[in-house]
C-alpha cells in the first residue's frame, strides 16, 4: 500500500507543495524573527540600520537602571497569583453550572462575555471602577504599586474567568456517566466525588487551562498599558510594557529593547515547552490506565 | 499514463498555487511602485489637524497631479510612528524633528535645507536646526503656552463685592503673589462661582504629564540658562542646579491645591479630562497652548465663550516676572528626508514652498490648520483668527513683555521626562517631598545627558 500511495505522489514533489505555506512561513514569520535576533546585537534606529554592537544590549538590559529585573519580578509574581487565581474559580464555577440548574445557560454567558471586549477598553473601564473605590480614600490606582498589582490581578480574572470555564465546562461534561453513577453507588461523598473522579478526569482541560492562562498573563500588554501606564514610575510595567517603554526612551536604545525581547521570546518558549512535555506525559499516563 | 498525469497536474497545482502566493505579496509594493513617481509622503505629528491635511492633499492634487500622502500619528506617538515608518521602502519624504535633540536623533535622514525655497522664506534664520554649515530643520508654527482662563468666570468673581484682594481685574494680575491671592480667594467662593475648582486637573498620567514634566519645566530651566548664560545652539547641557526648583513648586503647588481634582487622585487624569473641564466650565484656569484650541472648542456641551478666553503667564515669584510674557517657541520642525530619491524630495519641496507661499496654501495654513507661521511670506493680517492664538500675537505685539522662549527642547530626552514626571506624582500622592523631586530632577538631568552621544 505504501508503494502504492509513493507512486501517486513521488517524494520528489513533497517540497512544490509545501513551497505555499512555507514561503508565507518564511516572509511573516521566520524572516522577521532572524532579523529581531539580529538586531539585538545591533544598535539601531530603523529596522535597515543596524550597527554590530556584540553583547552589549544584553549586558545593558541588566544593568543597574533599565528596570527588567524589576519587571520580571512584577511579571513572574503576577503570573503565579493570577493563574492560581483564575483557574481555581473558573473551575468551581464549571461546577456550579454543570449541575443542570436553572439559568445555567444565561449565566455562562454572562460569565463568558468580558473575554469579548478588548484589552484597552478593559483597562479603562477598570480603571474607572477602582479609582472610583479608592476614592474614598483620597488616592487613585497609581498610589502605589500593589494597587496596580491587584487591579491587574482582578482585571485578568475578570477576563480568562469565563473562558477557562467554557473549557472546564466541556472537560466536566465528557465525565462518563457511568463513572459517576457506580461512584454514587459505593457511596462517594460529594468531596470524594470531586477529589478522585471529577478533578483527575479533567486533568487535560486543567493543562490547557494552566498553560493559556500561564502565556496570557505572561504576555499582558494592553491592560497593563490602559490600567496603570506602569505607573508610579515604572514599578508596575510588566515585562511587555517594559520592552516597549525601553525601545521608545533613550535615543540610541532600541537595540536594548529589542535585547529584552529576545529574552522575554526565550522565557516564553521555555514555558510553552515545560508545559508540552507535561501535557505530553499526562496523555501517555491517561493512555496507560 | 494515468499517474503521470496526475502528479503532473499536482505539481501544475502546486507551482501554480506559489505563484499566487508570489503575486499576492508583491502586488501591494508593485502597485505603490507604480503610484510612487507621482507621490510623496508627509508624516503628520498634529492629530488635531489630520482632516485638514486630507483636504490639502486633494487639492494640491488637483493643482498638481501630485499624490500627497498623509499619515498622522496618534498623539505622543510620532517618534515610535517615524522609526517604523521610515524603514519602510515607501519611506515619510517630509517629517518633522522636535528640536536640536530630534535632529541628533535623525540626522542620517535630515537632508540639507539650506538651498530650499522655506527658508529662504524663514524670516528668523536663526530659528532654523544647523549643524555646520547645513540646514537640516525649518520651524513652520510659532506657538505659545501659558494659563488659559475664562474671563467669564474670573468676571464673575471680581464683581463679588466683598472679595478678599484689591484687585479688580485680571490684566492688573503680573506676578505670582497676586495670582495666587486671586486664585486661593476663588478657591473659598468656589460656589458663588459655579466652579468646581480654579484650576483643571494636573492631568499626571505617565504619558499625560508633558504639561509639568516638559512645559511648566521649561521656566525654571530658562532663568536658570539665563542666569548661567548657557549658549542654547550647544545642544547637551550636561548638568543642571534646578536653582529655581521652589518657584516651580509655588506655582506647581498653587495647580495641585485649588485644582477641580484633590491631589491625590491625579495619577491616572488625562490632558483631555483637564481640556473638557475647561470647555465644560467646570474650572476657571487650565495650563495649556495655542494647539488646545480645537481640544476646548471640540468638546460636546462646552459653554465657554469664544471672546472670553484669555491666556496669562506663567508666573512662579521670579524677581522681574511682571515683564514676563508667555512661553513662545517651536519644536515642530520640518525636516525632508534624505535618503528618498531626488525627485521625491524635489517634490517634496515644491509641496512645501506651495503651503507656505502660494494664496491657496496660505489661506489653509492659517484659516485651517491656524498656525501662526514663522515665515515672511505671510502678511500682517494672514493670522490665524482663534482667541488663543490672538492672544499669543498679542503678547508678541506688546513691546514691553518679554517672552520666555523654549529651551526644553534641549531637555536630555524622554527618560529623563518620565523621571521627573514619576517625581511629580509621587510628590503630589505625599510619598516623597519637594526636595526629592529637585534631587530626581538634577540627578535624572545628569545621567541622561551622560547617555546622549
Amino acid at each position: 500500500m505504501g508503494k502504492h500511495r509513493q507512486g501517486y505522489f513521488p517524494k520528489k514533489y513533497f517540497f512544490v507543495f509545501l513551497l505555499p505555506t512555507l514561503l508565507a512561513f518564511a516572509v511573516s514569520f521566520v524572516i522577521p524573527f532572524i532579523l529581531g535576533i539580529y538586531l539585538s546585537f545591533t544598535e539601531f534606529t530603523t529596522v535597515t540600520d543596524g550597527r554590530w554592537v556584540g553583547l552589549q544590549n544584553y549586558i545593558s538590559a541588566f544593568s543597574g537602571d533599565s528596570g527588567f529585573l524589576d519587571a520580571l519580578l512584577f511579571t513572574v509574581r503576577f503570573t503565579v497569583v493570577s493563574t492560581v487565581t483564575v483557574n481555581v474559580i473558573a473551575f468551581f464555577l464549571a461546577l456550579a453550572l454543570t449541575r443542570g440548574k436553572k439559568g445555567t445557560n444565561f449565566f455562562r454567558t454572562v460569565f463568558f462575555m468580558p473575554n469579548l471586549i478588548g484589552g484597552i477598553v478593559l483597562g479603562y473601564i477598570w480603571q474607572l471602577i477602582i479609582n472610583g473605590v479608592l476614592s474614598y480614600f483620597g488616592v487613585d490606582i497609581t498610589y502605589s504599586a500593589e494597587y496596580g498589582f491587584w487591579g491587574l490581578v482582578i482585571l485578568t480574572n475578570w477576563q480568562l474567568i469565563g473562558y477557562m470555564m467554557i473549557i472546564y465546562i466541556a472537560g466536566i461534561n465528557n465525565i462518563p456517566g457511568e463513572i459517576v453513577e457506580a461512584a454514587k453507588i459505593d457511596g462517594a461523598s460529594p468531596f470524594g466525588m470531586l477529589r478522585y473522579i471529577t478533578i483527575p478526569t479533567v486533568m487535560p482541560s486543567v493543562t490547557i487551562c494552566l498553560f493559556l492562562t500561564l502565556t496570557n498573563s505572561f504576555k499582558m500588554f494592553d491592560q497593563n498599558l490602559a490600567l496603570t501606564g506602569g505607573a508610579p514610575g515604572r514599578e508596575s510595567s510588566m515585562l511587555a510594557l517594559d520592552i516597549y517603554k525601553t525601545f521608545y526612551g533613550r535615543v540610541g536604545e532600541e537595540g536594548v529593547g529589542q535585547a529584552k525581547a529576545v529574552i522575554f521570546f526565550v522565557i516564553v518558549a521555555l514555558i510553552a515547552l515545560i508545559q508540552l512535555r507535561l501535557t505530553d506525559r499526562n496523555k501517555k499516563d491517561g493512555k496507560k490506565r | 499514463m494515468i499517474k503521470m498525469k496526475k502528479s503532473r497536474a499536482a505539481l501544475l497545482l502546486a507551482v501554480m498555487l506559489s505563484a499566487i502566493l508570489v503575486l499576492c505579496l508583491s502586488a501591494c509594493t508593485l502597485v505603490n511602485d507604480g503610484g510612487a513617481e507621482q507621490e510623496i509622503y508627509f508624516l503628520n505629528f498634529k492629530p488635531e489637524v489630520a482632516e485638514v491635511y486630507e483636504e490639502i492633499a486633494k487639492k494640491y492634487k488637483e493643482e498638481t497631479g501630485v499624490t500627497l500622502k498623509v499619515v498622522t500619528a496618534a498623539a505622543n506617538t510620532y517618534e515610535q510612528t517615524l522609526k517604523s515608518e521610515i524603514a519602510k521602502s515607501d519611506a515619510p519624504t517630509i517629517f518633522q524633528i522636535n528640536g536640536p535633540l530630534g535632529y541628533s536623533a535623525w540626522k542620517d535622514y535630515c537632508d540639507d535645507m539650506s538651498e530650499s525655497k522655506i527658508y529662504e522664506y524663514l524670516s528668523d534664520k536663526s530659528l532654523a536646526i544647523k549643524s555646520g554649515d547645513g540646514v537640516y530643520g525649518i520651524p513652520y508654527v510659532v506657538e505659545g503656552y501659558g494659563i488659559i482662563y475664562n474671563e467669564e468666570i474670573t468676571d464673575r468673581y471680581f464683581a463679588l463685592s466683598d472679595r478678599k484682594t484689591d484687585i479688580s481685574s485680571m490684566d492688573e494680575v503680573n506676578s505670582f503673589s497676586e495670582l495666587r491671592a486671586v486664585v486661593e480667594d476663588m478657591t473659598s467662593r468656589l460656589s458663588e462661582l459655579g466652579i468646581d475648582g480654579v484650576f483643571a486637573s494636573t492631568s499626571l498620567k505617565p504619558g499625560d504629564d508633558w504639561r509639568w514634566q516638559t512645559h511648566l519645566a521649561n521656566l525654571p530651566v530658562y532663568y536658570e540658562f539665563k542666569d548661567k548664560d548657557v549658549d542654547l545652539t550647544g545642544v547637551n547641557v550636561s548638568k543642571i542646579d534646578f536653582s529655581y526648583g521652589d518657584n516651580y513648586k509655588a506655582i506647581f503647588d498653587l495647580y495641585i491645591l485649588n485644582s477641580v481634582t484633590e491631589p491625590g487622585k491625579l495619577g491616572t487624569k488625562l490632558v483631555s479630562d483637564s481640556m473638557s473641564e475647561f470647555a465644560l466650565g467646570r474650572c476657571a484656569m487650565v495650563q495649556n497652548g495655542t494647539w488646545a484650541w480645537n481640544d476646548i472648542k471640540g468638546v460636546d456641551g462646552n459653554v465657554v465663550k469664544e471672546e472670553k478666553i484669555k491666556m496669562l503667564p506663567i508666573y512662579m515669584g521670579v524677581e522681574g516676572e511682571e515683564k514676563q510674557g508667555l512661553c513662545i517657541g517651536t519644536e515642530n520642525y520640518l525636516a525632508v528626508n534624505s535618503q528618498v530619491s531626488e525627485d521625491k524630495q524635489k517634490m517634496s519641496y515644491d509641496f512645501l514652498d506651495w503651503l507656505f507661499s502660494s494664496e491657496t496654501g496660505k489661506k489653509y495654513v492659517t484659516e485651517k490648520l491656524g498656525f501662526s507661521t514663522p515665515f515672511s511670506t505671510f502678511g500682517v493680517n494672514e493670522t490665524p483668527a482663534d482667541p488663543l492664538a490672538k492672544e499669543v500675537k498679542r503678547y508678541m505685539s506688546e513691546g514691553d513683555t518679554e517672552n520666555v522662549g523654549w529651551v526644553f527642547t534641549v531637555f536630555p530626552g524622554t527618560v529623563f521626562k518620565e523621571n521627573f514626571g514619576a517625581a511629580l506624582l509621587s510628590y503630589v500622592q505625599g510619598k516623597n517631598s519637594f526636595d526629592d523631586v529637585k534631587r530626581i530632577f538634577r540627578e535624572s538631568w545628569e545621567r541622561e545627558s551622560s547617555l546622549l552621544k
